[in-house]
């Protein structure tokens, strides 16, 4: 699918008309791809909450946060106490990439896609 | 090809037109494409493939950008019908247009069933045979209007609400679209209310529909979209004699009021 650009924002999504696989055709969430681009309530910069409160942070700082945390659970209870869920606003790739690193990091099977919420 | 794309690039560089709107294939895909002086270098993607788009609707939003502004568009048959329909519904402001006519080939035509695959004037490519496939209207019509309704809910129940149809319609400019309002269309249910959904959409495009068939294209469902609209173009024809998408100073009967047998625009 393309995304429409104007002067340097997103403001639409078109199908692809001659792609071999989706001929033209999107479902809803591709025809509305554009919409979270620009949108307010994206998180910009990652936040870590201390002390109940949502603060800025660092990439490194909040990447080994997260690693940190993920490896004490699953050191602590067993991988079987970690899952993931997925979402249909990732590439096709980077949800076989999550899978990957679920299973053969983690060390679960525990992992899911929104769209079966 | 290479004629169209010198008279575009003399109309920028004379200022006859502030950019251009058209078709460029990269890396084997199709799609729309607007340029001004600035990146004239696209121009070499210029194309006039099979694969097409809305470029009507693209022209209205570039014209809400370019108030007072003369944009260069590449027009097929079916494009200049949607800037015609777009031009009476005052969508395109006070932006104007220079149109830069492209002739289908017969392969094209056939692929579209495109009773018109021409502009009124060509700059690129020969005037291909009408083609006018209607056996599933004719088909339809000998029905009874039981089974009509029968095949048609259907046909609907194959819907999955991506709004598609609305989306890529050429003539389909509404801020506010029926579609979305809750009280005739409850959120959230797929297939979409039938046939509330869908008859909204066919009672909207009788006196807009330029026939360019996308609706169906886009359709993930398959469902024939067009042969609705064909039906109330039809009946607009007979009983109006009118033609979305004909000329520009034809005014659409559903906004007219009649008084002493005249019509009063
Ligand atoms: S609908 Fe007609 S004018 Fe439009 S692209 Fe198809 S053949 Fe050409
Ligand atoms: S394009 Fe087809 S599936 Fe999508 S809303 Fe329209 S009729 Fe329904």
């Amino acid at each position: 699918m393309y995304l429409e650009v104007m002067d340097g924002k997103v403001t639409g999504t078109l199908p692809s008309m001659n792609h071999p696989i989706s001929e033209g055709s999107l479902c809803i969430k591709g025809w509305n791809a554009h919409e979270p681009v620009h949108s307010q309530k994206r998180l910009t910069k990652p936040l870590i909450r201390k002390d109940g409160v949502l603060t800025e942070a660092s990439w490194d700082e909040a990447i080994s946060n997260v690693a940190g945390e993920l490896a004490r659970i699953r050191d602590q209870y067993g991988p079987n106490s970690l899952a993931v869920l997925t979402s249909a606003k990732c590439t096709n790739e980077e949800n076989y990439l999550l899978m990957k690193l679920t299973r053969a990091v983690l060390g679960t099977n525990n992992i899911d896609h929104c769209a079966r919420l | 090809m290479e004629e169209l794309k010198k008279k575009v690039k003399q109309a920028l560089e004379e200022g006859k037109i502030h950019g251009f709107l058209g078709l460029k294939a990269d890396e084997g895909d199709i799609s729309p494409f607007f340029m001004t002086k600035d990146n004239i270098a696209e121009l070499e993607k210029l194309t006039a493939p099979d694969g097409r788009y809305s470029l009507g609707k693209i022209l209205s939003r570039i014209a809400a950008q370019n108030p007072g502004k003369a944009i260069g568009v590449m027009v097929r048959g079916c494009d200049e019908r949607a800037i015609i329909e777009l031009t009476k519904a005052s969508q395109l402001g006070t932006a104007s247009t220079v149109q830069f006519g492209v002739a289908c080939t017969p392969q094209t035509a056939e692929k579209c069933n495109c009773p018109q695959p021409y502009p009124s004037t060509i700059d690129f490519g020969e005037k291909a045979k009408s083609v006018n496939h209607g056996e599933l209207l004719t088909k339809l019509e000998q029905m009874s209007v039981e089974d009509r309704l029968a095949y048609w809910m259907a046909q609907f129940d194959k819907c999955i609400k991506c709004y598609g149809c609305r989306n890529i319609c050429p003539v389909c400019y509404c801020q506010e679209c029926t579609l979305e309002d809750k009280n005739l269309v409850p959120g959230g249910i797929v297939p979409p209310a039938t046939p509330v959904f869908h008859f909204i959409k066919a009672m909207h495009m009788a006196d807009r529909c330029i026939d360019c068939g996308l609706c169906e294209a886009t359709c993930p469902s398959n469902i024939p979209l067009r042969t609705i609209y064909r039906h109330m173009r039809k009946v607009m024809q007979e009983l109006f004699d009118y033609v979305p998408g004909r000329a520009a100073d034809d005014k659409s009967p559903l906004g007219t009021l009649e008084e002493g047998g005249r019509l009063i625009h």
